[in-house]
């Protein structure tokens, strides 16, 4: 994206806002990030998934302007991150992994200090901060010192930190690291309503994050991008139909797989059942009709699901690593 | 300018959150408060030594002369967290993905470290010049005397803050500056074995002698270029450092 349609880039729906074009990057004779391009519009939010190591963090910090690529362009709502740094960045809300704090200053004084630093003036500071401590739940938290808070409070004073100017995009390292279950949901619901008007990368280890929150997802692996799909397209790469039913008196698998439409059954639990029909087929509707006529009590019947898991581990995993893989990376 | 403004400030402001700024400036008040009852006790009771010497030079100069070697001391303590601090903690993150230049960001850790040296600097004027309320002072020796210690200040201000950009450890950085600082304060000592024009640069080198001009009320205006320089010139390396290290961490 040029420099030229900087003016109108705010009044179109869906503006490229960051561009990440062929970066590379080396510590010494390592390759972290490997000749990796994507871009993200306005409503998107991002998933970024990788391995430890993979290169998230130095791509995100490249992105951000922490670091230098040291081949290729990164441009922020249309502005270039190394020739016009102060515009780019401008546009820039970024959390890094550890939340960069001050522990020894209050939430009020951080977050002032943080929109002065993002260029808003004096008298809108007060309003800025205000608004950012609603958005994060920091509501009564303002006096006390960010180094008393719980990991939670301090992970949403980064995320206030980071919102705290509207950037338009807003990147995020691993926001719900160390939260609770309940934290966790807050912060994820907050991001998804941010979604709405900015652009958002967000990478995680969290592969069902990913399905709550994104609607993209692209995978990085030794340092080089494997996938860059959205999300309700990722099931087509398989082309599979798969269900997931749970009987209280389940059948004979050969019961199951005896059915027309039926291509696999899958005996994944003493109940449960992963049953891969023919998408043309009709064979969902025969086996509601079997279960209710032969009495097999079925209580469970979802969708097949974990088809991004199943992606990631194929991307980034050797075909023998798999069997002992799933519990590592979920 | 805004920003180096805002930075400067968060920088005091982070400063005196901590006790460390307190309880230096009370230490430093406090032992300089002792080399000045010291002084003024000698002067009251002048030995031959002292013949011929004023208020100025004997109190005056000699407290300025102490102050010297105790900003020396203490300087590595005010610089040592600047940007080793940030770096360990990660809020360096913050700062190098804010709409803030490099320039910037030096020139505003500078500000706010020679500020708080600025306050430091005037609790020590305020000895000398509770002097004014019984006694005639030389004021231009003393001008010239706080100017040098200003100026020594901030050429010590630059070279921690080079120095704290090198490492994340703080302790390192502390230790470091003060190596240096203090190489740079007795380098005409070392010069004492080679050749004339050897000792006649270290001896330029030398912080001390420039700053011994000043306070004896010489005032040189090469002596204030060169710790204009020396201070220019470490601000200049810290950011090329910083640069850098984006680059090639």
């Amino acid at each position: 994206m040029s420099v030229i349609n900087q003016n109108n880039s705010f009044a179109m729906t869906r503006e490229t806002l960051i561009s990440v074009e062929q970066i590379s990057r080396d510590y010494g004779d390592y390759r972290a990030v490997d000749n990796v391009s994507f871009t993200v519009e306005r409503g998107d939010v991002l998933g970024f998934l990788g391995p430890n190591g993979a290169g998230k963090t130095t791509t995100m910090q490249i992105i951000s302007g922490v670091l230098t690529a040291t081949a290729g362009t990164v441009s922020i709502a249309g502005f270039d991150i190394l020739d016009f740094p102060r515009q780019a960045k401008a546009h820039l809300g970024f959390l890094p992994e550890v939340p960069p704090l001050y522990t020894d200053l209050s939430v009020d004084e951080y977050l002032a200090f943080a929109a002065r630093l993002r260029g808003i003036t004096r008298s809108r500071v007060a309003a800025a901060v205000e608004h950012s401590k609603q958005r994060c739940g920091l509501n009564g938290t303002g006096r006390r010192l960010i180094g008393n808070l719980s990991r939670g409070f301090q992970q949403r004073v980064s995320i206030a930190q980071a919102i705290i100017h509207t950037p338009a995009v807003i990147i995020l390292d691993e926001p719900t690291g160390g939260l609770d279950p309940i934290q966790i949901h807050e912060i994820r619901q907050l991001i998804r309503q941010l979604g709405e008007e900015h652009a958002i990368l967000l990478s995680t280890h969290i592969l069902p994050e990913v399905q709550t929150v994104c609607n993209r997802v692209i995978i990085i692996h030794e340092g080089r991008l494997v996938l860059d799909k959205h999300l309700d397209r990722l099931h087509e790469d398989s082309g599979k139909n798969t269900v997931r039913a749970a009987f209280r008196r389940p059948p004979l698998p050969e019961t199951l797989q005896a059915i027309a439409g039926v291509n696999t059954v899958d005996r994944i639990g003493e109940q449960t059942f992963l049953i891969d029909l023919d998408p043309e087929s009709d064979a969902l509707d025969v086996i509601l009709q079997r279960t209710v006529n032969s009495c097999w009590g079925l209580y469970e019947l979802i969708p097949h699901t974990d088809s991004l898991e199943e992606t990631f581990l194929r991307l980034t995993l050797g075909e023998e690593d798999r069997v002992n893989a799933p519990g590592d990376v979920a | 300018m805004n920003s180096i403004v805002v930075i400067g400030a968060h920088e005091m402001r982070r400063m005196f959150k901590s006790p460390l700024a307190w309880i230096m400036l009370a230490v430093v008040e406090f032992l300089l408060a002792i080399f000045f009852l010291i002084l003024l006790n000698q002067f009251m009771n002048p030995s031959p030594w002292f013949a011929g010497r004023g208020l100025t030079e004997i109190v005056v100069a000699g407290l300025l002369q102490v102050s010297g070697i105790v900003i020396l001391l203490v300087t590595p303590f005010v610089t040592m967290r600047l940007f080793s601090e940030e770096r360990r903690t990660g809020t360096i993150k913050l700062l190098f993905s804010s709409p803030v230049t490099l320039t910037e960001l030096v020139l505003g850790k500078y500000l706010g470290t020679v500020s708080f040296l600025v306050i430091m600097l005037a609790l020590i004027a305020l000895m000398p010049l509770s002097l004014l309320l019984g006694s005639d002072l030389d004021l231009g020796q003393l001008g010239a005397g706080l100017l040098g210690l200003l100026l020594l200040m901030a050429s010590f201000a630059a070279i921690g803050l080079f120095i704290s950009t090198l490492t994340s450890h703080t302790a390192v950085a502390a230790v470091l500056t003060f190596g240096v600082l203090f190489m740079l304060w007795i380098l005409d000592l070392a010069g004492g074995t080679g050749s004339e024009m050897f000792r006649a640069i270290l001896a330029y080198l030398s912080l001390l002698n420039h700053y011994n001009n000043l306070i004896e009320g010489m005032f040189n205006s090469m002596d204030v270029i060169f710790y204009i320089i020396i201070s220019a010139t470490f601000i200049v390396l810290s950011i090329w450092r910083l640069d850098a290290e984006r680059l090639h961490q």
